[in-house]
């Protein structure tokens, strides 16, 4: 299979191949990164910008890493230093940034579709590094990634995705691959919550979707994946729920919970996790929880990304 | 996968020519090393794989000592990243053991550009500093583009450059033989 495109803005760009292939190359870098010399030549040459318009630390730092083992020369532009707090507008910012000749950009913006209009101005390949509420799908490739590790596949596994759905990227993305691949997703919320017509978002075009539910504990012993999303309190304009303390009752992740689930259950989180809230202080830190397994995976992941969008063009296996 | 596009085919080596070669190649590698005592053997891709661990076979009926064997995938290393295809499947890179001190003896099918082994001794250097790499090569078809040689020939094939020389591997292609095809536009 030839991996042609230019950007990867959605999960919904790719198809079940390609990100089988994306996964498949995630093992070759993982193992670059277990290396004394965690660098391979690569990408010498080219040039990889991180533009971060909104705060983060592990997927900017994730992709810098990704692109320096590589051996990607990579620059740093956060919004606050960035010529958009002078007025600049997003489109100039494109053409600015494709004239200093990047060859790839990272686009993390607090606008659902910015990373996509940034494409159709720069001729550079664009990642969506996560784009207001509607996707991040490198944390999607690597949260599959990461079941991929555990259970050696994805299809027929059964994933609750708890928490702030509406606010979540992650959780668009990831419903969207893991239909892709053949997992059972249940959203697991309450009401407010959950964003009108979600379930339908894969359902039609799959004929999988998601099924909701807004109690935990009816659902909890049939997971093979917990993935407890951040409340995402900077993003709610009204309050959703009655306190985050009664949140924490009915949707948070703590021991007690956990005696029900699966023997080999696994518990996953994006980051950066608001420990007390979603999930306990002492889950947090049990080996069944895979949030510094899924920080490692990411850099690979990244890796496998950037060097499908950069490093390949078409025909066969040239002979010898 | 691109049978169609190739006339055949002289063959060139058959399954007891490519085995006394190989056996052929073992002793003159354990001469040239004094034993097998500090040798271990890297094959390059599949095939190169493949002929690393039928060597370590014949070194180890000839030597009693086991040489150990690892795995290099050059994809990462070559130089026309971007200019070609990515390939649909990329092996791991398995080193298990110290590089540091031993003679690495890198083994694939065929030897053509160079490129190759150009990229190989890259990968390998980033696992520590061996005490020599010497090439160990089954069909030596001409061709260079880079100042590279092999330490041990299989055999010889003089090509001309719309030819393609076809190693077929019992392990993945159920036959031993090494034929030449012919372009056929």
């Amino acid at each position: 299979m030839v991996f042609k495109k230019k950007d990867l803005l959605s999960i919904k760009d790719l198809s079940k191949e390609e990100i089988q292939h994306v996964l498949e190359l995630g093992d070759s870098f993982k193992e670059i990164l277990t290396r004394d010399i965690k660098k391979v030549p690569t990408l010498r040459g080219k040039t990889v910008v991180n533009f971060f318009a909104e705060p983060s630390t592990r997927t900017r730092t994730s992709f810098e890493l990704a692109a320096k083992r590589l051996s990607a020369d990579v620059v740093n532009i956060s919004a606050k230093s960035s010529s958009l707090v002078k007025g600049e507008s997003l489109k100039d910012t494109a053409k600015t940034i494709e004239a200093l000749g990047a060859d790839a950009v990272i686009v993390r913006h607090l606008s659902a579709g910015a990373p996509k209009f940034f494409a159709e101005n720069a001729k550079c390949s664009v990642i969506n590094g996560g784009d207001g509420a509607h996707e991040h799908p490198t944390q999607a490739l690597l949260d599959l990634f990461t079941m991929r590790q555990k259970f050696g596949r994805i299809e027929g596994l059964h994933v609750g995705i708890v928490g702030d759905i509406a606010h979540s990227r992650v959780a668009r993305s990831n419903l969207l691959a893991l239909n892709k691949m053949g997992a059972r997703v249940t959203l697991i919320a309450p009401p407010t919550l959950i964003p009108a017509g979600i379930e339908s978002l894969t359902a039609v075009k799959h004929g999988m979707g998601a099924e909701i539910k807004y109690d935990f504990d009816s659902v909890i012993e049939k997971l093979d994946v917990i993935y407890m999303l951040r409340i995402q309190l900077e993003r709610q304009t009204e309050s959703l729920f009655p306190s985050v303390r009664e949140y924490a009752k009915l949707f948070g992740l703590n021991l007690e919970r956990l005696k029900r689930v699966k023997k080999d259950i696994l518990v996953m989180h994006p980051g950066p996790m608001n420990r007390g809230i979603e999930i306990s202080y002492e889950v947090a830190d049990i080996p069944q929880t895979a949030v510094t397994k899924q920080v490692a995976n990411g850099v690979a992941i990244r890796m496998s990304v950037l060097y499908l969008l950069l490093g390949g063009v078409e025909i066969e296996k040239v002979a010898n | 996968m691109n049978e169609m596009k190739f006339k055949k085919k002289k063959l060139i080596m058959d399954e007891t020519s490519i085995k006394r070669a190989l056996k052929r190649v073992a002793h003159e590698i354990i001469e040239k090393n004094k034993g097998a005592e500090n040798v271990a053997l890297v094959g390059i891709r599949s095939r190169g794989i493949y002929l690393a661990h039928r060597l370590a076979k014949y070194i180890e009926e000839i030597e009693k000592k086991i040489v150990p064997i690892g795995v290099l995938d050059v994809a990462f290393y070559r130089d026309d990243v971007g200019n070609r295809i990515i390939p649909h499947h990329i092996s791991k890179t398995e080193i298990p053991f110290d590089v540091m001190g031993k003679n690495i003896i890198l083994v694939d099918d065929v030897l053509y550009t160079g490129r190759t082994i150009r990229a190989a001794l890259d990968a390998i250097m980033d696992f520590g500093r061996p005490e020599r790499i010497q090439l160990a090569i089954l069909v030596d078809r001409g061709h260079r583009e880079l100042p590279i040689r092999a330490d041990f020939v299989g055999k010889n094939i003089p090509t001309s450059q719309n030819e393609r020389v076809w190693v077929s591997l019992k392990e993945e292609d159920d036959v031993d033989s090494v034929d030449i095809r012919e372009d056929a536009n």
